[in-house]
């Protein structure tokens, strides 16, 4: 051991220690305030308290809408991952003329169509359509605005797949869908399973579109109620919007555990060159 | 699922490429699995946009009398745009917030963590991966509350931190505060698909590099780097996208103080409520689509050039 | 290839269909609206909707509890006496008003939405332009009918201009407040400043400030500025003072440009922000208001520039957001005064500026004349008292507010004392760029720039959202 190598592994660790910090001290009011008898916007060591939670479970809205939030997500993540897999696979797989250039040009779309400036055609298509009031309708919509990018990045990932595999399994005669199903979908599973956890986290956080297509406050999901938490004067009420934080918090991080514990969290990407 | 195409009669549609079509899917079957996806990229997606170009070109507006009879203004939202001080001021911020937490910051932390956690033991790695995940994961609003309370000025954590105890971090320095924020929460996607990226290198090269004394910077820079050049061009490619229109620095400043964090989508959102001119704040939406058309062909031309 | 073209082709037609749809943007003409009044007037089955930016747990929590626990549920019995079946709903939501009033004028333009709308004062006159809404002899189709209603006579006519456009009455108005000069009397003790202060023009506000300003670690004066507290600003500094020195925003569909008086007002913040009397950086920041409140009950502040509403919901001791224990003794309240004795605008010694909102009918409601009576039992005087539940608030009804304020010195004040000199902002569509524009201007000073520049740049945004030089006055 020289002592080059000494400082340079002491060097690291306090870089690993840095960006551990980094990353772990903005949640650290995650930790406190909630169970702070006097929550504010500092993190201190807390006068714990149990009592933000009990009022937070006796809002009237606050716990049923993660039920709407549940709704909403998983409709959007297993909607867009289905479509998603399908065309990726396809895309990948066969030539479809313009392909590239529709690939780009729906990405570019989804990143600025679905902010502000689209929500009169929104609202009066979804109005015109019947889907206003309906979380289901609020699914199709985040499904639409997430859909490119998601085909985007699991076509990569598809890219990626060996071709050899589906060769061979042709060679000895498995049908098409034999193929999908046993070969591709066990290999494609991980890329799958990140883009429904990164489907599922985009629409748990969208605020607008709920909150534009959706009139009773009943079917609001948590995202819109985390909005409401004020006083009359708009202050912020600091003693149920730290719980409802780490609440609605909760399921997105259950979510990515169970996903990365049995598919592992991996992208594949990069335009293969 | 609302599949519309019926499966067609299987043809063995080889017009070109044979060999990618491993599976024999077939162009009908192919244009079936595509047909679902780009139903509903369509019809709220495509549909919507080319909807919000053309109230680009009218002076609508929500209330008021342009409301009820919205006239068709020509281009001149466009050329309103060009001389907009406020519009400039939006874009020069958002070139700024891409450059300093896309293409520097998510890029080279993202990157950083990847290769420095590639040998680390499984222990860290797992923590510190697990924290950089959370903070992607958050959901938005709860992220910006977290934030809020970071750099509050009386009792926010960063003054604890630092002693200084009356720095108002989000008004005095509200562009570097963004910077970081959204370099803290994007990073995730930038590590994720580095580390996968970096499994591409072929491990017998790095040795190799290791033999001959090559220094960490230089095999990053001549064995690993031609690797991962298409990583590196679609992650920077979709990261600076992402920021570009990331509607979260609202949440944090909204804007202020006085215009100075007003990033191009939070001026939009400024416009289209406060000030209720949809039909400008839908040109500028265009504006930026066209912006990010120029920076994705600019990457586009990169990355053929390279290749 | 063939399936390609025919794909094609399908896109054209897309594209045609789109182009058709666009058409749609903003017409009100689409032929179905149903214009008799008296549609199912007679039906034994209705069904109503009240919307409104409050929300059980959130914002104005109180309004919402009333609403789906008294009102509807007393509303619906009395109907039912009458042998009418109705069903009540009410539609919350609880988010900010910008965001509230897009959401609500995306409804009424395509001609949904709630039955009784409940919408801020200033937005009457663009909901009104828009056709959103319409006046209420119109929508119920007996202007006798709705003239001979009996509310209208406890309700002052100044507090009826929140829910009338030229001239007309769009809505009844729901509650009225009036802002005042607030001040720390333990910081004027130590000061060295009288209990019962009140001063007669701007400079005697100045020199309170000039003699807190000796006290460590105090803010002698907080007037809103700057376009982070929005519409606060305006209402709780620019607009307070403008009046104060004999103009209004609008005169006569004019707004006023740069003038001398636009000037004064800047000057006014200039010599605030300028010396130390007042803190810059909390003009500046998101949540600055909030942290006036709190940074006032903790004895940092000494002169504050609020509404009611700080009274009774912020320095309240037992609920209030920014709770002060000592509040009847310690918080003191004075008129805020004209620049000069006699300068204000009418002559006036004593200026304020109030807000509050209105509750119209939706033109597009299927039961015209239910809304209506649902409208008119909303604003009796049994409910108007019932939906205060014991608190004391200034109402819209005078028989009410001398009822419920009789035992609350402070908004008694403000009913008897304020009203009377209050001024309402104009509820035209372009008043909140308008209201930008000045926030902007105060902005600018606060962050250095000269008042003559400020105000330069003031006029051009005042033209601007004027649409045209001839509706700016400027001298």
């Amino acid at each position: 051991m020289t002592p080059a190598y000494v400082v340079r592994r002491i060097g690291f660790y306090v870089l690993i220690c840095a960006i551990t910090l980094f990353f772990a001290v903005p949640m650290l009011w995650l930790a406190s305030a909630p169970f702070d008898a006097s929550p504010g916007l500092g993190v201190h060591w807390p006068d714990w308290t149990l009592d933000n939670f009990r009022e937070t479970l006796a809002h009237p809205y606050a716990m049923h809408s993660m039920v709407n939030s549940l709704l909403i997500c998983v409709t959007t993540a297993v909607a867009v991952t289905a479509f998603a897999a399908l065309a990726s696979y396809a895309l990948s797989r066969v030539r479809l003329p313009g392909r590239d250039a529709l690939l780009y040009g729906l990405l570019l779309l989804s990143s600025v169509v679905t902010g502000t400036a689209a929500m009169v055609p929104i609202f009066v298509m979804m109005f015109q359509l019947g889907l206003i009031d309906s979380r289901f309708g609020v699914a199709l919509v985040m499904t639409g605005g997430l859909l490119p990018a998601a085909i985007f990045i699991l076509k990569d990932f598809v890219d990626a797949v060996p071709k050899s595999y589906e060769e061979s399994a042709r060679v000895f005669g498995a049908s098409t869908g034999q193929i999908l199903r046993d070969v591709v979908l066990p290999v494609a599973r991980p890329g799958l399973a990140t883009i429904l956890v990164w489907a599922f986290v985009n629409s748990w956080g969208n605020f607008l579109v709920p909150f534009l297509l959706i009139r009773s406050i009943e079917k609001q999901p948590g995202a819109v109620l985390l909005q409401t938490f004020t006083d009359e004067g708009g202050s912020a009420n600091l003693s149920v919007i730290p719980v409802f934080s780490l609440l609605f918090s909760i399921p997105v991080v259950v979510l990515y555990l169970l996903v990365n514990s049995r598919y592992g969290f991996r992208f594949h990407g990069g335009i293969k060159s | 699922m609302a599949t519309t195409t019926e499966p067609a009669p299987v043809q063995p549609a080889r017009v070109r490429g044979p060999a990618q079509d491993v599976a024999g899917l077939g162009i009908s079957r192919a244009l079936g699995f595509v047909a679902p996806a780009l139903l509903l990229i369509g019809a709220f997606l495509v549909f919507p946009a080319v909807w919000t170009i053309y109230i680009g070109i009218t002076n609508y507006r929500l209330t008021g009398v342009e409301a009820v009879s919205p006239s068709i203004v020509g281009l001149s939202n466009y050329t309103k745009a060009l001389n907009d001080a406020l519009f400039h001021n939006a874009l020069w911020l958002t070139c700024l917030f891409v450059l300093g937490s896309a293409v520097i910051g998510q890029n080279i932390l993202g990157f950083a963590l990847a290769w420095t956690m590639r040998r680390a033991r499984p222990a860290v790695r797992r923590t510190v991966e697990a924290l950089v995940l959370l903070a992607w994961i958050l959901p938005s609003t709860v992220v910006a509350y977290l934030w809020i309370a970071f750099f509050d000025r009386d009792t926010g954590t960063l003054n604890s931190i630092l002693g200084t105890q009356g720095t108002a971090w989000l008004i005095d320095y509200p562009m570097v505060c963004l910077v970081l924020f959204n370099t803290w929460r994007g990073t995730a996607f930038s590590m994720m698909l580095y580390s996968s990226a970096l499994q591409a290198v072929p491990p017998s090269q790095l040795e190799s590099a290791r033999m001959f004394g090559a220094s960490g910077w230089q095999t990053v820079r001549d064995v690993v780097f031609p690797h991962i050049r298409g990583h590196v061009l679609t992650n920077t490619l979709l990261i600076s996208l992402w920021t570009a229109n990331d509607f979260s620095p609202f949440l944090l400043t909204k804007g202020g103080p006085n215009h100075e964090s007003e990033t191009v989508p939070v001026y939009i959102y400024n416009v289209a409520l406060q000030g209720g001119e949809l039909g400008y704040s839908s040109a500028i939406s265009f504006l930026l689509l066209i912006a990010n058309l120029l920076v994705a062909l600019l990457y586009l031309r990169l990355l053929r050039r390279r290749s | 290839m063939r399936r390609i073209s025919r794909l094609s082709r399908l896109a054209v037609l897309g594209s045609a269909a789109t182009v058709l749809l666009t058409g749609c943007l903003g017409s009100s003409d689409s032929g179905s609206e149903d214009t008799d009044a008296n549609r199912n007037a007679d039906a034994k089955k209705v069904e109503l909707v009240i919307g409104a930016n409050s929300v059980k747990g959130g914002k104005n929590s109180a309004g919402a509890e009333f609403t789906q626990d008294v009102l509807i549920p007393k509303f619906v019995e009395a109907q039912k006496a009458k042998g009418v079946d109705v069903t009540v709903k009410f539609e919350g939501d609880g988010s900010d008003d910008e965001v509230y009033k897009q959401k609500l004028a995306l409804s009424l333009s395509n001609k949904a939405g709630p039955d009784l709308i409940s919408v801020d004062g200033i937005w009457v006159g663009e909901f009104a332009q828009a056709g959103y809404i319409k006046p209420l002899t119109d929508t119920v189709g007996d202007t006798a009918k709705v003239d001979d209603w009996d509310g209208w006579k406890q309700i002052q006519d100044s507090v009826q201009q929140l829910g009338m456009f030229e001239g007309k009455r769009y809505g009844v108005p729901a509650g009225t407040d009036g802002r005042v000069l607030y001040f720390n009397k333990k910081l004027f003790q130590q000061a060295g400043l009288p209990a019962d202060w009140q001063p007669k023009s701007w400079d005697e506000i100045i020199s309170a400030g000039q003699a807190l300003k000796k006290l460590q670690g105090v803010t002698p004066i907080q007037i809103n500025a700057g376009t982070a507290m929005g519409e606060a600003t305006t209402m709780q500094g620019i607009l307070p003072l403008l009046v104060g020195t004999g103009a209004t925003i609008n005169t006569d569909g004019k707004w006023l440009g740069d003038s001398p008086q636009i000037r004064q007002v800047l000057d006014f913040y200039k010599q605030v922000y300028g010396s130390g009397l007042g803190d810059p950086v909390l003009q500046r920041e998101a949540k600055g208001r909030d942290k006036s409140f709190a940074e006032f009950a903790a004895n940092k502040i000494g002169i504050l520039l609020e509404g009611d509403y700080f009274w009774r919901s912020v320095v309240e001791p037992k609920d209030g957001v920014a709770k002060m224990a000592d509040r009847d003794t310690a918080v003191g309240y004075a008129l805020i005064p004209a620049g000069k004795a006699g300068g204000g605008v009418k002559g006036q010694d004593f200026v304020s500026m109030s807000g509050g909102g209105a509750t119209a009918i939706n033109p597009n409601t299927k039961f015209p004349q239910q809304a209506w009576e649902l409208l008119q039992f909303m604003n009796s005087a049994e409910m108007v008292k019932a939906s205060l539940n014991g608190a004391a608030k200034i109402t819209q009804r005078s028989d009410v507010n001398s009822e419920v304020l009789a035992g609350d010195p402070m908004l008694n004040f403000i009913a008897t004392k304020v009203l009377p000199v209050t001024q309402y902002r104009p509820g035209l569509a372009e008043y909140p760029k308008i209201s930008a524009a000045l926030q902007q201007a105060t902005a600018d000073v606060v962050g250095g720039k000269t008042t003559e520049a400020a105000a330069k740049s003031y006029q051009t945004a005042v033209e601007a959202a004027a649409g045209s030089k001839d509706k700016v006055s400027s001298n």
